[in-house]
């Protein structure tokens, strides 16, 4: 299996601090993956170093067959080759309608002049309707953004990120701030998607993480500390002295 | 029209726009009673491309996010660049003229000899300098008028956005930008005349027979159908999914680029449209007004633009039409000493030296009370209301929107 | 060459003798003889006997010019004796030339002899000689400054005599230079000036360079064949590089030697002059609008005879193959012109060096100007984020209130002294209210503040504009203030400036003092970095902003006196300086007073160094400094001194 991103000695530091140190770390083209680990241990600079907000002193980041090296393009360009991310605190612009957020992220052209010619087709708005019936914001899709709940913020952001089509999702602790009938849709929803992509989710919650049944990365002051099923992380000593030790 | 349906407003404008002309044009002296005189036509035709100025504005500042200071030294980039050829053309009838008188028909040497000494013997230069060189066809000098402030909002733009400068920071480097240009044209070998500027704009080559009262309303009929296309074009930009997208940059930029979006792209191109809208209507301004000199370009008259744009509404096209019109026409009133003096207590409050202080006031009250400016009148009047919001603006951004600005 | 002196000697007395026939003894007879000249003397004639008199070596002599050129010398009309003559009423007090009292006489009795301006110099002139061995100093530095202004080869003579017995030796000191300086000007000998010169080795002051340049004078000429013989030549000129071949043929018509170029004008003048039915030269008139056309016809005419022959490109050319075009030194001596041109060069160096320190205090100077513009800005703008517009009407208030003060206080360093914490006051004030009554609805919405203020900024200088007028108003810095540092004749720095950089200092220091040691600053730096966290810790960050904000308008204040000082003041002062300002804190970085200082540095110093490249413009030098700006934040987004990594925000 070869994979679709591939992150290689990767070093980050603020002002002598090291937030990444010597990062390496490989996800296949369909594969869910969780993230956990303590505060600071690099999880969210992890995150802006694969979609260009932070430039790695060094190491390389490639992603897709073709190892396109992330490092040399903008964050508009990794967004646009496939890389989708949703924040921790939901974003979406608030001032415009569900639809108009649906259609800003729809898959098409980016550049101005295209955008500016560009109308909305029929399968355009088929297509939003399925997305916003996906996450149950169907009955919302005429609303402004800013009006919508925090749970339904969140989950227009997540049909935003599907409406993206990307090829890997890097999703910021979905499950903050919903239900738990929410959470098990949210769950049922990334494991269906990482049948036909790759889903990177960075998480605090074990209960969540657990139900995702999936491959999982322990970071530790910026670099891996174990790979593996959970069962098999939560048996290493050094995961239990660093994390789980610490009362969680 | 697809677009008219959702926006009524659009329609409303210009059926108010070619009424206010019809209007006027009776009221003419060139064409009609001769009610309103051909100065006050004047100032309407400028005031009207004054509002064309204030809609760009609105857009790159009301729908884009960036609050420029320098949009001003487009609009008078413009007047000079179609001044050139007013003053040139028309010099050279002069000239020729003038030679013809002098025995032997003029050679083309003789008569731009004649042009230079005319135009820049003020600041002692005997050479027409470089940059004249396309002054004597109206065709290239009117392609300068969209190239020049075109070209300079591209490198200006492309080196700041490209930098990342958003916020105050762009503002104030927009101002600089304005400052810049002010003080080199204020040079005397900037190649355009220096402080003296340039002159006689208002005398169109080749219609010397026609009067003053006829070009009015000619000038008037052009800043009017400028201002009408202009609403057209820039409605049609922001009621797609480009204006969604730079209303999104306007409120979280960062968030746009993690769509796939070029942020950059967009407002390098938002920012040269308005540059080149600006540059129009200063050259429909300055023609109307017959002078141009460096002191229009004052950082100050940008930030006025900012004003009108604030006081009409930002984010609604026909809030900035408003505010530039109601405010400019206000302060022309007020400051031609044509409106009555108060007797006070203590003196008399002669309003030609308070104006400014009541509407430098009169702004400070509008930004903290109504942000929504007058535009905000019409959407009280169209059943309007903001977000609940709990004091938040709509997104991280120094530019994105107040709750109290934004429409539910 | 010793002789040549002496030969010059006895030529003069030859030529005065043969005005004044009878050798003179006194003076009396000296004037007497020459009576004729005396009476209507002109700058053109009155020399010889001005030379006779002090020839005569009667001891009256200076006493009798000085009362010449005073109007106190008088003619008896009666049998045409001179007096030394004091108006008294209607008449004259009379002493006769050898110091004897007359008594008095009346005013018609006699002629008072009025010299003109041009007379009154040459008697001043030959009065040097005698001031320059005066009991009074006084006299004796008069003569001296006299000769410094009009250096002449009369002077050196007397000056040397002069020099032996001076008792002053600062005066001496003075004398041996101004010798010098005469010597390497007017001494006959030639080594004597070439030694001159070299004597003065790195000196770089301005009388000196004034004295070598006339030595290097030229002129230039044109010339037939071979460089003139035992000419100085100091550059043979090849025409199209140094001089272009209108100028070299300009400099042939201007000797007479070829005649002048046919002009346009004079073209134009003999076509209209031979035009008949409408045709000249074959040309009809209406085909005459392009120059070849009018070259044609003009040939046409020259050809008939009709109008002089002009010479063409080709003939010119050859005509200044035959010349050959020098500059020549008016010094015919190559030595003496090799050694000032040594010297010169040698000068130049230095006062380049010189100017590059002296640029370097200008730059300084300026930097503090723009640092304690900026410094209120760095911290309203740096530590709360806030835009403030009308920092510029507030550094203007601060200058008006100075003006206010000398209205009351008419000793200039009290008011100085008082109006210097009262502009704090009263911009601390101005700036409260202001950030309580307008600022804190704003706060994280840094566009609108920036508007906001704005209207606060044009009211504020409408309000001033209606209180004082718009002409500039007067404020006037104390005595010793007054002046420069005169470090010589290049480097210099006004007091005044020297002053605003040590206010600029003082401002560094206690603006340090504060941040860094005072609970007021540890309070200042958490609500900067952390506004929630400090509020829970007690801290009420209203009234740090609100103190942050009046002292950063205080300071403004403060900066407006120290500006007023040097700058006009008008209600438009602090707009002069708003955007440097803003760009002196962007440049910087924000958020450090270290940025402020970084970016006052290097804006004032650029800003002079672009001046120098480009002297004649200081416009273009603003223009060419804000551009140099925009680049600038291409590649340091955040400033000179930005924050880094998480703390930055981004």
């Amino acid at each position: 299996m070869t994979a679709l991103l591939e992150v290689s000695g990767a070093c980050v530091s603020f002002d002598g601090f090291r937030a990444i140190n010597n990062l390496t770390f490989t996800i296949g083209p369909q594969e869910l993956r969780a993230i956990i680990g303590p505060n600071g241990a690099g999880k969210s600079t992890f995150m802006d170093i694969v979609t260009g907000k932070t430039r790695p002193d060094s190491g390389s980041v490639m992603f897709g067959e073709k190892s396109t090296s992330l490092l040399k393009l903008s964050e508009a360009q990794i967004a646009r080759i496939g890389v989708g991310r949703k924040f921790q605190r939901p974003t979406v612009f608030e001032d415009q309608t569900v639809t108009e957020n649906l259609t800003l992220a729809l898959k098409a052209a980016r550049c101005p002049w295209r955008v500016l010619i560009w109308r909305k087709a029929r399968a355009d708005v088929a297509r939003i309707a399925d997305l916003a019936a996906q996450v149950g914001l169907a009955d919302h899709l005429a609303r402004k953004a800013g009006e919508l709940s925090h749970g339904q913020k969140q989950w227009l952001e997540i049909a935003m990120l599907l409406a993206q089509e990307p090829r890997l999702l890097l999703v910021d602790e979905p499950a903050a701030g919903m239900t738990p009938a929410e959470r098990e849709h949210t769950t049922a929803l990334l494991v269906d998607i990482a049948k036909t992509r790759a889903v990177v989710v960075v998480e605090h919650d074990m209960e969540f993480v657990r139900r995702l049944n999936c491959k999982v990365t322990v970071l530790h002051e910026g670099a891996v500390l174990a790979e593996g099923s959970l069962d098999h992380v939560t048996k290493n000593q050094q995961v239990i002295d660093v994390y789980l030790g610490r009362g969680e | 029209m697809l677009f008219a349906k959702s926006k009524p407003s659009l329609i409303v404008v210009i059926a108010t726009l070619l009424v206010f002309s019809l209007v006027v044009t009776v009221l003419s002296e060139g064409y009609g009673t001769g009610v309103l005189s051909t100065s006050f036509i004047k100032t309407l035709g400028k005031t009207l491309c004054l509002c064309l100025a204030a809609l760009a504005m609105d857009l790159v500042w009301g729908y884009a996010g960036i609050l420029s200071l320098g949009h001003m030294a487009f609009f008078a980039l413009g007047g000079y660049m179609i001044g050139m050829w007013l003053m040139y053309a028309r010099t050279a009838e002069i000239v020729t003229t003038a030679l013809a008188g002098g025995g032997l028909p003029a050679t083309p040497a003789e008569i731009q000899d004649g042009i230079t000494s005319q135009i820049f013997g003020v600041v002692g230069t005997s050479e027409l300098p470089f940059i004249w060189g396309f002054a004597h066809s109206f065709p290239l000098q009117m392609l300068l008028v969209v190239l020049v402030p075109g070209l300079l909002a591209l490198c200006f733009g492309w080196l700041a956005f490209r930098a990342r400068v958003t916020g105050v920071y762009l503002s104030i480097l927009t101002q600089a930008m304005t400052l810049a240009l002010a003080l080199y044209l204020f040079q005397n070998d900037s190649g355009l005349r220096g402080n003296n500027g340039l002159s006689g704009l208002q005398n169109l080559p080749g219609l010397s027979s026609t009067s003053q009262d006829s070009l009015s309303i000619w000038f008037f009929w052009a800043s009017a159908a400028a201002l009408g296309l202009a609403y057209l074009l820039i409605s049609w930009v922001v009621s797609g999914k480009f204006g969604s997208v730079i209303r999104a940059i306007r409120d979280d930029e960062a968030r746009v680029r993690f769509l796939g979006y070029s942020v950059e792209g967009y407002k390098l191109f938002v920012f040269i449209l308005t540059a080149v809208i600006c540059a129009l209507a200063g050259a429909l301004y300055y023609p109307q007004a017959g002078i141009i000199n460096p002191a229009e370009l004052a950082p100050t008259a940008s930030i006025y633009l900012a004003v009108w744009v604030a006081i009409g509404g930002r984010g609604r096209l026909y809030g900035a039409i408003i505010g530039a019109a109601f405010v400019s026409l206000l302060s022309s009133w007020f400051t031609g000493g044509r409106a009555p003096s108060i007797p006070l207590v203590f003196g008399t409050l002669n309003w030609v030296d308070w104006w400014q202080v009541l509407l430098g006031l009169s702004f400070v009250l509008v930004t903290l009370f109504a942000p929504k400016g007058i535009g905000g009148l019409f959407d009280s009047l169209a059943g309007l209301h903001s977000p609940n919001r709990r004091g938040a603006p709509l997104g991280p951004n120094d530019g994105s929107l107040q709750e109290k600005e934004a429409l539910k | 060459m010793r002789v040549l002196p002496f030969v010059l000697a006895v030529l003069a007395w030859m030529f005065f003798g043969a005005f004044a026939t009878v050798q003179a003894d006194t003076a009396q007879s000296v004037l007497t003889t020459n009576t004729a000249l005396v009476e209507r003397a002109s700058r053109q004639t009155i020399a010889p006997v001005i030379a006779a008199l002090v020839e005569s070596g009667d001891e009256m002599v200076p006493a009798i010019l000085e009362a010449w050129a005073d109007k106190r010398l008088g003619l008896r009309k009666a049998d045409g004796v001179y007096l030394l003559i004091r108006a008294e009423g209607d008449n004259y007090a009379t002493r006769s030339l050898d110091g004897q009292d007359l008594g008095l006489a009346p005013k018609s009795d006699i002629t008072e002899l009025k010299p003109n301006a041009g007379v009154r110099g040459l008697i001043a002139t030959a009065l040097v000689q005698f001031n320059l061995s005066s009991k009074d100093t006084a006299k004796r530095v008069a003569a001296l400054d006299s000769i410094a202004t009009d250096p002449n080869a009369d002077a050196l003579t007397p000056l040397r005599a002069s020099i032996e017995n001076e008792p002053d030796t600062a005066l001496k000191d003075r004398k041996q230079r101004l010798e010098r300086l005469l010597t390497l000007r007017f001494d006959p000998d030639s080594a004597a000036r070439v030694a001159a010169i070299e004597s003065f080795g790195t000196d770089t002051q301005l009388d000196l360079r004034a004295a070598l340049n006339p030595l290097l004078s030229t002129k230039r000429v044109a010339v037939e064949g071979a460089a003139p013989e035992g000419a100085n030549i100091a550059n043979t000129l090849k025409i199209d590089e140094d001089i272009t071949s209108n100028q070299a043929y300009g400099q042939l018509v201007d000797a007479s030697l070829v005649p002048a170029r046919l002009t346009v004008a004079d073209q134009r003048a003999a076509l209209l002059a031979n035009l008949k039915d409408g045709v000249v030269g074959g040309l009809p008139l209406a085909k005459l609008n392009t120059q070849s056309a009018r070259d044609r016809a003009y040939t046409a005419l020259e050809t008939q005879g009709l109008a002089r022959v002009a010479a063409t490109e080709n003939e010119i050319a050859a005509t200044l193959a035959k010349y050959q075009f020098f500059d020549i030194y008016d010094e015919r001596d190559p030595a003496v012109t090799d050694a000032a041109r040594d010297a010169l060069r040698a000068i130049d160096q230095n006062v380049g060096l010189m100017r590059a320190a002296d640029l370097g205090l200008d730059g300084l100077s300026l930097a503090s100007i723009y640092f304690l513009a900026a410094i209120g800005l760095a911290i309203t703008f740096g530590v709360m984020g806030v835009i403030n517009m009308a920092h510029g009407e507030f550094i203007t208030i601060g200058a008006y209130t100075g003006y206010v003060v000398q209205q009351w206080i008419s000793d200039y360093t009290i008011s100085i002294l008082v109006a210097l914490p009262l502009a704090f006051a009263i911009t601390f004030g101005l700036g409260v209210a202001m950030e309580r009554l307008v600022i804190r609805f704003l706060y994280k919405r840094p566009l609108e503040t920036l508007l906001a203020t704005f209207g606060i900024s044009i009211a504020l200088q409408q309000i001033l504009k209606n209180i004082f007028g718009t002409q500039a108003r007067p404020l006037t810095s104390p005595a010793w203030l007054d002046g420069a540092w005169m470090l010589n004749d290049v480097v210099s720095i006004s007091y005044i400036r020297v002053a605003i950089f040590v206010l600029a200092l003082l401002f560094l220091g206690v603006f340090l003092w504060i941040i860094k040691r005072t609970r007021l600053g540890l309070e200042v730096r958490a609500v900067t970095q952390n506004p929630t966290m400090a509020a829970s810790m007690g801290i009420n960050p209203d009234r740090i902003n609100m103190l942050t904000f009046g002292i950063g308008s205080g300071i403004a204040g403060i900066a407006g006196v120290a500006i007023g000082l040097f700058a006009k003041v008008t209600s438009e002062l602090g707009s002069d300086y708003i955007v440097q300002s803003f760009m002196t804190v962007v440049v910087g970085g924000v958020g450090n007073i270290w940025g402020a200082l970084a970016g006052a540095t290097m804006i004032g110093g650029l800003q002079k160094t672009i001046e120098w490249l480009n002297p004649s413009n200081t416009l273009a030098a603003q223009t060419y400094m804000i551009l140099f700006i925009i680049l600038f934040i291409q590649f340091r987004p955040r400033g000179i001194i930005a924050l880094k990594g998480r703390a930055a925000g981004d």
